[in-house]
């Protein structure tokens, strides 16, 4: 108990005063995120758009597809870019296994299909409501992905805080393809699970004090955009 | 501005399976003036409309404007029985309109204030427009719809669910619309509005077009007796 004690005292301690190390870590943590998340949107939201509005062959089988790889468990994904980024693999001559960047591609390969299957859903519903107009004006395909994306930001918002929350708080594909490098590729949920590891509650709480409020931040927006989503003004 | 009337349907059919909705169906429409269509409920009217605005399919027939059929497409515009709202504030539907056709914004968003001021949304224009009332949201239909300057505008019971005030507001719309030189084609099951409105009448029954006419002929005089029992209220099998 004295240890853990000493542990939260120290947590506080650290986060008070900036400490250098957690505010790096932390730093990397958000940076790799938040970059994969802006990938995963960027690829994830036209596609749902996609999916909804136009019929084609492997339609069903790709809206299949990507709710099953939802259910992907995050070290398999690791696992599998590793050996595509290895340097034995189809990637390896670009040197990037053991970079944030093989992190971003990790993080990002897990959340695309969280992200284009919440997305999907409601802009699916927003298309039957918006159906028959826009077909009677005449809207081009484009025109009509952009309609449905700005319509459904708040939807839209909500599914990319998903992507986040499921991102900053995984471990075992980063773990793989980052492999923990201090000054490099060291971000929250690594460390804590090195530093719990060595027996230091003390940088481990501090770390995971931030990785709580990042999630609780992420949630409580979750809630307002929902809240603010049924009422009348946005 | 190149004209799109006259329309010409030929033999137009509408099947959903093996179903007949509406058709064969041959007509022409030309020149200023309000068509209204009327017949019983299932008639086919709804049908009729969207077949001829080209949203529906066309199992079989030929549709004619007198220009190039993506040229008409921009012509038009539709208003449903339920009115659809983006979920965007009234000004922003009003506008969607022009700035899906590249008009600037500032530009879209000065005639779309004048377009709202016309069918006396002008004080509601940054309300969330799904939460109108519905007699609000047909309005923003009706201005939404007019805002392009169609020359065609089809609108699909238009009043169905509204009270007696909002019907002589939004008539009043389409009357000062088609003074403009808008052709409309509305179909109603008010026979009220329909001789207030009519200049031209298409009857429907099971499909097809039963009777019609100029208005001062038909309404005092229908040619079939389907058409006369159902401008008495009978009910018409
Ligand atoms: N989506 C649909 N699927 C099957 N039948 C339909 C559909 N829409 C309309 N119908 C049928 O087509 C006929 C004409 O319908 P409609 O054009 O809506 O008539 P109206 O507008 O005059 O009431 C009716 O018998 C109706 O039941
Ligand atoms: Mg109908």
């Amino acid at each position: 108990m004295v240890d853990i004690w000493n542990g939260i005292s120290q947590a506080v301690w650290l986060m008070l005063t900036l400490d250098p190390e957690l505010v790096e870590i932390a730093a990397r943590s958000l940076r790799v995120t938040v970059t994969a998340l802006v990938v995963a949107c960027c690829i994830a939201l036209p596609l749902a758009a996609f999916l909804a509005v136009q019929r084609f062959r492997f339609r069903r089988a790709i809206i299949a597809l990507l709710n099953a790889l939802m259910g992907l468990p995050p070290v398999v994904v690791g696992l599998v870019v590793y050996v595509i980024l290895s340097r034995s693999g189809p990637l390896g001559v670009l040197g990037l296994l053991f970079t944030p960047t093989a992190m971003i591609i990790a993080q990002t390969v897990i959340i695309v299909p969280l992200i284009a299957s919440v997305a999907h859903q409601s802009i699916r519903d927003l298309w039957a409501e918006y159906h028959d107009l826009l077909i009677s004006m005449n809207v081009t395909r484009w025109q009509k992905i952009r309609t449905l994306l700005w319509d459904a930001r708040r939807a839209l918002m909500t599914a990319a805080l998903a992507g986040f929350g499921r991102a900053i708080g995984e471990v075992g594909a980063i773990m793989i393809v980052g492999g923990n490098i201090d000054h490099a590729t060291r971000v929250l949920t690594t460390a804590i699970a090195l530093e719990t590891g060595k027996g230091e509650f003390g940088l481990a709480l501090a770390l995971g004090f931030v990785l709580i409020g990042l999630a609780v931040a992420v949630n409580l927006s979750i809630h307002w955009l929902g809240r603010t989503e049924r009422g009348d003004r946005w | 501005m190149t004209r799109i009337l006259p329309l010409v349907a030929e033999a137009v059919v509408s099947r959903r399976g093996p179903r007949v909705l509406v058709g064969p169906v041959d007509l022409s429409i030309d020149g200023p003036g309000i068509t209204v269509v009327i017949g019983p409920n299932g008639a086919g009217k709804t049908s009729l409309l969207s077949l001829l605005h080209g949203t529906a399919r066309l199992a079989s027939g030929k549709i004619r404007w007198a220009c190039p059929i993506e040229d008409a497409r921009h012509e038009q515009a539709f208003v449903f029985q339920r009115p659809v709202m983006l979920r965007r504030s009234v000004i922003d539907n009003i506008a969607y309109p022009l700035l899906i056709r590249g008009v600037p914004k500032r530009d879209a968003m000065d005639r779309a204030h004048e377009a709202a001021k016309r069918v006396g949304l002008g004080a509601l224009t940054r309300r969330f427009a799904p939460r109108l009332s519905g007699g609000e949201q047909q309005k923003l239909a009706l201005a939404r719809a007019l805002i392009a300057k169609p020359q065609v505008l089809f609108l699909d019971e238009p009043c169905a669910s509204l009270d007696g005030r909002a019907m002589r507001e939004i008539e009043d719309i389409l009357q000062i619309a088609r003074t403009e030189g808008t052709r409309l084609i509305l179909s109603t099951h008010d026979m009220g509005q329909a001789r207030r409105l009519a200049d031209d009448v298409l009857f429907l029954l099971h499909g097809k077009l039963h009777d019609g006419g100029p208005a001062d002929t038909f309404f005092p005089s229908p040619a079939t007796p389907q058409a006369r029992a159902f401008l008495e209220g009978d009910i018409v099998e």
